[in-house]
């Protein structure tokens, strides 16, 4: 059984206009996403900036409210619960976020931040087991556990994002959305980041939703890769098949963009004409169309949906073979 | 011998240095700020010491004395000494320093019976001769024969607290109902800054006077000095809602915010606990600089008499003495509480630029 399993999920941000707020429109920033994600594998999202990745990492554990489809977390559907009931099921799904200088709270002391999270789900019976639990996490972490006292602002990028993952992990998840979490280091602090990552994946069997916009750094800690734009999945995929075989055309557009290491190797460069369309009113029949270079008529007008080119490799696009 | 790189055997750096301490450090640099400080300091003390340091109990009536010119202290021999003030004529009260009748000023004298910090009954002064016919007015005296100097330092535990109170009143209600209002957004929101809108839109002088007109006149000075606190503060928060609620909107975007979301924090906790201590370094740079209008605020009630009462002193109804021109152009020193006033808002200003600058860490 998975254990995260989102149907059809949509989220439409309303355009206000005028003195009277009236809806003019609506920002579809993801439009009808359907995936799953097993115990302790890791599910890759990639897509370019704008097309909804972030949204839906935040809608798929409700920190916004998704406008229609579902969210089910071990089989319980968690798109209807409410208050109380929500935030005791929060302990089962985390996110590392992307930015590490802004997702510590820079007023309290790495032990407070991580404290805060043991505190809340009452992990811990008293005082001496919290400190211990805390000292553990920044071990687990790779960190020194005579940080505690210290401050966010006295860390590096890396350190800061070390810390972050403890206080995910502080609540025992099995899902932790990793929304872009390395995409603002440097790469060799990069390469550490994700192989803590895996090993955590290992020691503890946690599930990753990987979000990023690399699909080098994708392919390497993901089994399973989803390509989204605007707003939907375009091709989805085991990571290896995406990346050697890509079906869609957008997917093997993101790929011949990948640099390679060999200057002998010439590879043809598909570049994809235009910018991405808004959101606020996305084209007509295949989202991809007009910077699509195999687009035919039919595109224009009918909506391709997810369909089984190859076995277990999804696309959606009409052509696909 | 450590390295200035090897940060794990320097013990120096191995004690973490909180927010607090580095705006503190970052504040301690800058010399305004740091006398406005100790001017404050010691304003506060000798409100709190009132008793103690003035020469006279603050109704004391001289009545052989009035608008008595400052005392002039002066050194003869081994001692500090005071000169007896005699009347030369009645009319418009003029006198002249007797240079041959002097008494040597003493401390720690007996004088008027007090209490120290409202509780211990005694009568030790700070200063003072200890004679009836050598009075020391340091600020002269007024037209009941009172003395100024003393006058001021029990008004200034009416109109130094005041700021205080009301700050304090009024911020901690801004602050709540402004992250209330920037974190729930919506209608809540809208409703909330309509009322504050409201409330900023009408004059502060007549909603101020309004306000204390709804209340009989004839008050005790303590009802007084609650009524003004509650009325400065009403109008005080909404300001302050304001911006609060400014700062809430975009810090309930940040992610470490998400982050409590994402936990499963309670609401209230992710307000108190993550939003309002990331104000604060702008809410105490804003309640210096504010304190100041709660201090003008009781001496503009004062002054049109529907604020603390005599024979009670306060800075306020100590400048309606000074009121009259020709009292003023004869006794300039009339307008002394205007001079306290002066330097104390002078020097909440200079902490306040100071604070900011602490605070805004880029100016560096």
């Amino acid at each position: 059984m998975s254990l995260l399993q989102v149907q059809n999920l949509k989220v439409y941000f309303p355009v206000n206009h005028g003195l009277l707020s009236r809806v003019r429109a609506y920002v579809k920033a993801v439009d009808g996403v359907s995936l799953e994600v097993a115990p302790g594998e890791t599910l890759g999202l990639v897509g370019e900036s704008g097309c909804g990745k972030t949204t839906l990492g935040r809608a798929i554990i409700r920190l916004i409210e998704p406008t229609a489809g579902t969210v089910s977390f071990e089989g319980e559907e968690i798109t209807k619960l409410g208050g109380a009931e929500l935030r005791r099921r929060r302990r089962k799904f985390q996110m590392i976020f992307q930015d590490p200088y802004g997702s510590l709270n820079p007023r309290m002391t790495v032990g407070e931040i991580i404290g805060e999270a043991i505190d809340i789900h009452k992990l811990a019976v008293d005082d001496d087991t919290r400190e211990a639990r805390v000292k553990e996490l920044l071990q687990a972490v790779g960190l020194d556990p005579i940080h505690v006292q210290r401050y966010p602002h006295e860390f590096s990028g890396g350190q800061r994002q070390r810390i972050g993952i403890a206080r995910a992990l502080a609540v025992e998840p099995q899902l932790i959305v990793c929304d872009e979490p390395v995409s603002a280091l440097d790469v060799s602090v990069q390469a550490q980041i994700i192989n803590l990552l895996k090993d955590l994946q290992v020691q503890k069997g946690l599930a990753y939703l990987f979000i990023a916009h690399d699909l080098a750094v994708v392919e390497h800690i993901s089994r399973r890769v989803a390509v989204m734009y605007l707003g939907r999945v375009v091709e989805i995929s085991e990571s290896k098949k995406v990346c050697r075989d890509p079906k869609h055309p957008y997917t093997q557009a993101l790929i011949s963009a990948v640099p390679v290491v060999d200057p002998d190797l010439k590879r043809q460069r598909i570049v994809l004409p235009g910018d991405v369309p808004s959101p606020i009113n996305p084209p007509s029949g295949c989202p991809f169309h007009p910077r699509c270079p195999i687009a035919e008529a039919r595109c224009k007008v009918e909506l391709p949906l997810l369909r089984e080119v190859a076995s277990g490799h999804w696309a959606a696009c009409h052509l696909a073979k | 011998m450590s390295s200035p790189i090897d940060t794990t055997n320097n013990p120096a750096a191995r004690r973490p240095r909180t927010p607090w301490q580095l705006f503190w450090e970052r504040l301690r640099r800058r010399r305004f700020a740091m006398a406005g400080a100790w001017i404050l300091v010691g304003l506060y003390a000798f409100a709190l010491f009132a008793g103690f340091v003035a020469p006279s109990d603050h109704e004391r009536q001289d009545r052989e004395r009035f608008f008595h010119p400052p005392t002039i202290p002066r050194i003869q021999g081994w001692w500090l000494v005071v000169p007896r003030y005699e009347q030369v004529k009645a009319g418009p009260f003029v006198y002249k320093a007797r240079r041959d009748d002097v008494k040597p000023v003493q401390f720690f004298v007996r004088g008027d019976p007090y209490k120290l910090f409202w509780l211990i009954p005694t009568r030790v002064h700070f200063f003072g001769t200890g004679e009836s016919t050598h009075p020391i007015f340091l600020f002269g005296t007024d037209q009941f024969g009172r003395d100024i100097f003393s006058r001021i330092l029990y008004g200034s535990q009416v109109s130094l607290s005041i700021g205080l109170v009301g700050i304090a009143l009024s911020f901690s209600a801004g602050m709540f109902i402004g992250g209330i209002s920037g974190y729930f957004g919506g209608r809540t929101d809208t409703l909330i800054m309509r009322l504050c809108e409201l409330i900023m839109s009408i004059p502060g002088l007549y909603l101020i006077l309004s306000l204390r007109a709804t209340f009989p006149p004839n008050l005790s000075s303590t009802h007084v000095y609650l009524l003004i606190v509650v009325i400065l503060s009403f109008i005080g928060w909404a300001s302050m809602a304001r911006v609060i609620r400014g700062m809430t909107l975009s810090l309930r975007e940040r992610q470490f915010v998400l982050a409590a979301r994402a936990l499963g924090l309670p609401t209230w906790r992710i307000i108190v606990r993550h939003i309002l201590p990331n104000t604060l370094s702008y809410v105490i740079v804003a309640a210096t600089l504010s304190v100041p209008y709660y201090i003008l605020g009781e001496v503009v009630l004062s002054y049109l008499s529907v604020g603390i009462q005599e024979p009670d002193a306060s800075w306020g109804n100590m400048l309606t003495a000074a009121q009259n021109t020709e009292h003023l152009q004869s006794y300039p020193w009339l307008l002394a509480p205007g001079a306290a006033i002066f330097v104390t808002v002078l020097a909440f200003n200079f902490l306040g630029d100071g604070l900011r600058d602490a605070a805004d860490t880029k100016s560096n």
